[in-house]
């Protein structure tokens, strides 16, 4: 069971109260892109091994959204940060580093 | 080889089993093969298996990291059904249906196939009409199933609650000719016939690496040197993406766990499959007499294959309701495995931007039905260039928009 606090209105609860909603910081494209940056932004997904960053919303809780980092391996969450934001933010990579030594941040977080 | 028979099983028994052969080969990595599929589990050794059958293609080997039908093949609840809405779906789910039928024949090894029919129960109003339509579909397709009433429902499941709380069944999506059969021996079972045809299945053999030369595949890094090879087969389930990466394209796909569990063993109380779609649950009664449920998967992506705690409660809870003996039980085991998910819940058979190397992926939560027909068209996919069977379900229908969205006629039980 995924414990995460929400960052909006630091509950902390049960996975069971929030939703995942999938990969975060994807770049959106619309009407006039190219079908290559179209097919990426909808369907293309780097669906990593280890540190993933993804959109979570409170649903049983006040109901906003925020992004969470957290390991597809082993489970363990590094943290949750707002959804204002197109990058990940430095306390979180350094979360990460100190936990995953060998990881190396996405290019452009 | 040495066939398998009631003859064979008596001449055995009357020398103490000394003289049964291993069933394939422990083979070791040559330098090189005419084709490389990467994924011993069933999906992989089917596409060897017909790759050899139907196409003379013999010089094969199939590399596992881990051990033989270890992965999902090991891990599914085994049900077999064609009932899908969509014509490319239908097509290549019913080959795969009537392939089961001839199976143990075909690989003289019993998959132990039993046609004992799936039901899948509509529960509300929407559900009765979607499944009619996907009746009306079916008979189209030349697919056997029919929309049964409640009545029939209860007669077929006598320990079903029909009129449940919440949820009463309003009847059935009926295919008579779906069923189960002996996951293990499905892999066992073509592992042992690509053996025999001269094939290695090479087990703890990882690729670490695929190796192109302008664009064209030569080969792959593993953990017991390099292979080289004309064409490679990726048919690895949950960890496409990993190996995707190494080849250097992305794939539409997201790896999340799907669980199971199964009860202690029973008499005899259920001779036909049954799904509860609206309720996210599905039970089979295997020959062992346990109850074999299948719920939903994790609501985010991981590799864990253990699954999430709640949906196992979700699932038993729903299963209560409609199965009211459920709650007597006592279970004894779950697991997970990794399924690989598509924006469109239907399985990719494709050609990759890298020439020579080809996909097999995205069966998600319904793989184990497919292994043969899988197999069957990836086996002419890789061979001639294309099949017939896999024109609907390349990767560029993500690009033109060709969606075979089943996820609508199909859910999550798969």
């Amino acid at each position: 069971m995924l414990i995460l606090t929400c960052p909006n209105c630091g509950v902390t609860a049960e996975e069971t109260e929030f939703h995942a909603h999938g990969e975060a910081h994807l770049t959106r494209f619309g009407p006039g892109a190219s079908d290559d940056d179209f097919e990426n932004y909808l369907f293309m997904r780097d669906n990593p091994k280890g540190v993933h960053f993804e959109r979570w919303r409170h649903v049983y809780g006040c109901g906003k959204w925020f992004h969470a980092a957290r390991d597809t391996v082993t489970l363990e969450m590094f943290g949750t940060y707002t959804a204002q934001t197109s990058t990940v933010p430095q306390d979180i990579i350094d979360k990460i580093a100190e936990r995953r030594p060998e990881w190396h941040p996405p290019e452009g977080a | 080889m040495k066939k398998y028979s009631v003859f064979a099983v008596a001449r055995e028994a009357l020398r103490h089993h000394t003289g049964w052969q291993r069933a394939w080969r422990d083979a070791q990595p040559k330098k090189r093969y005419d084709a490389i599929i990467i994924g011993a589990g069933g999906h992989g050794l089917a596409t060897a298996y017909y790759l050899g059958k139907n196409f003379g293609i013999t010089n094969v080997a199939i590399l596992e990291k881990g051990w033989l039908g270890g992965g999902n093949t090991g891990r599914n609840t085994t049900i077999i059904r064609s009932n899908y809405l969509q014509d490319p779906s239908a097509a290549i789910y019913e080959k795969s249906r009537s392939l089961f039928e001839t199976m143990s024949q075909d690989l003289n090894y019993n998959v132990m196939f039993s046609p004992r029919g799936v039901i899948m129960l509509a529960q509300t109003h929407h559900e009765v009409r979607g499944y009619q339509r996907t009746a009306h579909a079916n008979a189209l397709q030349g697919v056997t199933t029919e929309f049964i009433g409640p009545e029939k429902v209860k007669e077929l499941v006598p320990i079903i609650n029909i009129d449940g709380p919440r949820y009463p069944v309003l009847g059935g999506l009926y295919q008579a000719r779906g069923g189960t059969a002996r996951h293990d021996a499905v892999a066992w079972g073509y592992a042992r016939a690509c053996s025999d045809m001269g094939m290695d299945v090479i087990q703890k053999c990882e690729v670490t690496g695929i190796r192109s030369e302008g664009g064209k595949v030569v080969g792959v890094s593993t953990n017991r040197g390099d292979i080289d090879c004309d064409k490679l087969g990726m048919v690895v389930a949950g960890h496409s993406g990993h190996l995707a990466d190494m080849a250097g394209f992305r794939l539409p796909i997201e790896s999340v766990a799907l669980q199971a569990l199964v009860s202690e063993p029973i008499k005899p109380c259920m001779d036909v499959v049954v799904m509860a779609n609206t309720v996210h649950g599905y039970m089979s009664q295997s020959d062992k007499g346990e109850m074999v449920i299948g719920g939903g998967t994790d609501g985010y992506n991981n590799y864990t294959q253990r699954g999430s705690f709640h949906h196992i409660e979700e699932t038993v809870r729903a299963l209560i309701e409609t199965f009211p003996m459920v709650s007597r039980l006592k279970m004894l085991r779950q697991w997970g495995g990794i399924v690989d998910v598509t924006g469109d819940r239907s399985p990719i058979l494709s050609k990759t931007p890298v020439e020579g190397v080809f996909i097999n992926c995205g069966w998600g939560t319904g793989g184990f039905k497919a292994i043969p027909g899988s197999g069957w068209a990836m086996a002419e996919l890789m061979a001639k260039g294309r099949s017939p069977l896999t024109d609907a379900f390349g990767l560029n229908r993500f690009q033109e928009g060709r969606f075979i969205d089943e996820s609508v006629a199909a859910g999550v039980a798969h």
